[in-house]
């Protein structure tokens, strides 16, 4: 997994809440078996005047002039900025993948669906929750300041406004510490393997019918 | 000794290591189908590794299949990509020693379907799936998480997963539910009260006498949609019920192992006195069949209701939330629910398509036809134990007869992603789980319902309150 410690990053702010994964990555796209190559049909159904379907050349498609993603002014954002329960709905990990693979680092909301969150974590982004009072004023800045950029420092756990207003996040020690070193989970988790085992054996003593 | 819930009792048998406060839990029993499981596979073949615990895994095609005729097999599967996908499993497990049931297997279904059926979830377990409704294994006093595919590789390589403690919160709901009253709608008007990001991150255990007198199938229908409240995982007590229902299914204890498992099930429930960090209480008599009326389930109301006029609305935030709803759904403040007509009807999903869930719609749909404006009426069932069952009721013909569609199992209109959707701005009443915007095709707009209104509703052309319908 790829590391990540810092960003400089522009935002674009999605003004919505309870964006679901079906918005963030349309289920006709979950029909790959790849891992990549989703950025393009990311909010597919909200970026696209026509409807869209697997194997078509998105860059021939009509482009809603009205989503917020296709103006002139958020190209090259990394910083995805949005409201409450951003991600709910179906546990798709193709959502974290595609927003990664358009361009977004750092998702920034008042709070998150759970699945969604975590999912994050796997694929290098950072999710980070603001209270709604903040996340409400950073829309207010985004709106009025064209290039718009966000200082995120992990190892800090802080968000950096142009005007220098200062505001920490939480996150998980053990989350914060994978992130920042583009640790493997499951490199990780191996290293117990002898307490695996060990758990193993004995719950298979004691509940054999699980191991039918 | 502490009281314990029994969130606390399945989470803390599981535990292998914990380091500040997160934990590595055993995986007992992992799910998987073919859309959330290729890049788990692709990932374990790319690293060199392999699966940790074969005989944990059941996997089965759902998302994908068509609904129609399936005498060609996969290769008769006509989206390229959709067959790709179901190859791509098939070839998978075979390659991993996996038991799968296939696409014409008769235990083929809907995962969620049928991991219960085979007594393949069963009380105590850890279950997991790459799906967020794994919530609905929580019925048999299961620990059930829907995961990502980062963490389905994960589980299959070292049958464990990853976890902190989610916070605990109770609903209890108490009494009698009132006739034409189900599962369904306790689910919807928990969600109406509690909101959607109201049970955020939070295991989920649902008591009271209401609860207690619900079927395993209709606790499968509430835990199921415990996702839909944000929640991590539902939960239900084991009793005589659970016990019941797991006896003599292929995966569940032998004969000489029954006692043993019995006598553990029957501690699997919250201890007296266990604190939960939230408790939620509804009245059973209170509650109507519910329906929908936006693009999120928390955006629901009893039948006898009207679609809420903005003033209604908490804050600024749910203010615009149901004016796009509104504008997407095709719908006016205050127009009353039974006015609503409709264009399709999608009795199935994990969430309703059980034979309890057939048998109710059957009984209301029997000797009647549906209405000249329903274009379409889909009858999923969840399984092919399910139809079969079906069949031998003869539910099939009464359903046929009406006018409904008799299908082949697999979770076909819920999320359509095989061929059975919604065309722009059809309406539709679905026992699914989900009416976010184009879940059901592109421009299609939801309505959930539970199976007994989603079959009144097909008879009636509109919404109709079962209990007088
Ligand atoms: S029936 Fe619907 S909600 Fe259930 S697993 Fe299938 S797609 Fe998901």
């Amino acid at each position: 997994m790829q590391a990540f410690k810092q960003l400089n990053g522009l935002v674009a702010p999605l003004d919505r809440a309870n964006v679901d994964t079906d918005a963030i990555i349309p289920k006709q796209f979950l029909k790959s078996i790849k891992r990549a190559g989703f950025g393009p049909n990311v909010f597919d159904e909200w970026r696209y005047l026509d409807h869209g379907e697997p194997g078509m050349d998105n860059s021939k498609r009509p482009l809603n002039p009205d989503f917020v993603l296709n103006q002139a002014r958020y190209q090259g954002a990394s910083v995805l900025l949005t409201r409450e329960n951003f991600g709910c709905g179906s546990s798709r990990e193709h959502a974290p993948w595609a927003l990664e693979d358009f361009g977004f680092k750092v998702v920034i909301a008042s709070s998150f669906a759970d699945i969604f969150f975590n999912n994050c974590f796997k694929n290098g982004m950072l999710p980070i929750v603001l209270s709604a009072e903040i996340v409400e004023s950073l829309f207010q800045e985004v709106e009025k300041e064209i290039g718009y950029q966000l200082c995120v420092n992990l190892a800090a756990q802080t968000v950096t406004t142009p005007s220098g207003s200062k505001y920490s996040f939480e996150v998980d020690s053990v989350r914060k510490h994978n992130l920042l070193n583009g640790l493997d989970d499951i490199g990780l988790t191996m290293q117990h393997q002898d307490k695996i085992n060990a758990f193993e054996l004995k719950h298979q003593q004691t509940q054999p019918w699980l191991f039918n | 000794m502490v009281a314990k819930t029994l969130y606390d009792k399945l989470f803390d048998s599981h535990v292998v290591h914990e380091e500040n406060g997160t934990a590595l839990i055993y995986i007992d029993r992992h799910l998987v189908h073919e859309v959330t499981s290729p890049q788990a596979f692709e990932g374990l073949r790319l690293a060199n590794r392999k699966v940790w615990r074969v005989n944990s895994i059941l996997a089965v095609p759902d998302h994908n299949v068509p609904t129609t005729n399936r005498s060609t097999g996969v290769a008769g599967i006509a989206d390229p990509i959709s067959r790709l996908q179901v190859q791509t499993l098939d070839e998978n497990c075979a390659e991993h020693g996996v038991t799968e049931f296939k696409m014409n297997d008769l235990r083929q279904g809907i995962v969620h379907v049928i991991g219960p059926e085979q007594g393949a979830t069963l009380p105590g377990m850890t279950v997991v799936c790459g799906d967020s409704h794994t919530s609905t294994h929580g019925a048999f006093g299961a620990l059930a998480h829907g995961i990502g595919t980062s963490e389905v590789e994960h589980v299959m390589a070292t049958q464990c997963l990853v976890q902190k403690k989610s916070k605990t919160l109770q609903v209890l709901v108490d009494g009698q539910l009132g006739n034409g009253v189900t599962a369904k709608d306790i689910a919807l008007a928990i969600i109406g009260k509690i909101g959607t990001a109201g049970g955020n991150g939070c295991a989920i255990e649902f008591a009271g006498s209401a609860i207690r007198a619900l079927s395993m199938e209709g606790r499968m229908t509430l835990c199921n949609m415990a996702i839909e409240a944000g929640a991590r995982a539902g939960i239900v007590a084991v009793d005589d019920t659970t016990i019941n229902y797991v006896k003599g299914r292929p995966f569940s204890p032998k004969t000489e192992q029954w006692d043993a498992a019995v006598a553990y099930w029957k501690t699997l429930h919250s201890d007296e006195g266990a604190k939960f960090d939230t408790v939620v209480t509804l009245n059973a008599e209170d509650i109507q069949p519910q329906v929908t009326w936006g693009t999120s389930p928390e955006m629901v109301v009893g039948v006898d209701g009207k679609v809420p006029s903005l003033d209604l609305a908490k804050n600024e935030v749910q203010r615009s939330d149901w004016e796009r709803a509104y504008a997407y759904m095709g719908l006016t403040p205050n127009t009353p629910i039974d006015e609503i007509n409709i264009d399709k009807v999608f009795i199935g999903s994990c969430t309703n398509s059980r034979i309890e869930d057939l048998r109710a719609a059957a009984a209301v749909a029997k000797g009647k036809y549906i209405a000249p404006n329903v274009k379409l009426a889909l009858v999923v069932p969840g399984s092919g134990l399910v139809k079969a069952q079906a069949e031998l009721e003869g539910l099939d013909k009464i359903f046929t007869d009406a006018g409904f569609e008799w299908r082949e199992p697999g979770c076909s209109m819920c999320l359509a992603m095989n061929a059975d959707r919604l065309e722009p701005g059809e309406r539709c009443a679905s026992t699914s789980n989900r009416n976010f915007e184009g879940r059901q095709g592109h421009g299609g707009r939801t309505h959930l319902v539970s199976p007994e209104m989603a079959a009144a509703a097909a008879v009636a052309g509109h919404f109709v309150d079962v209990r007088t319908f």
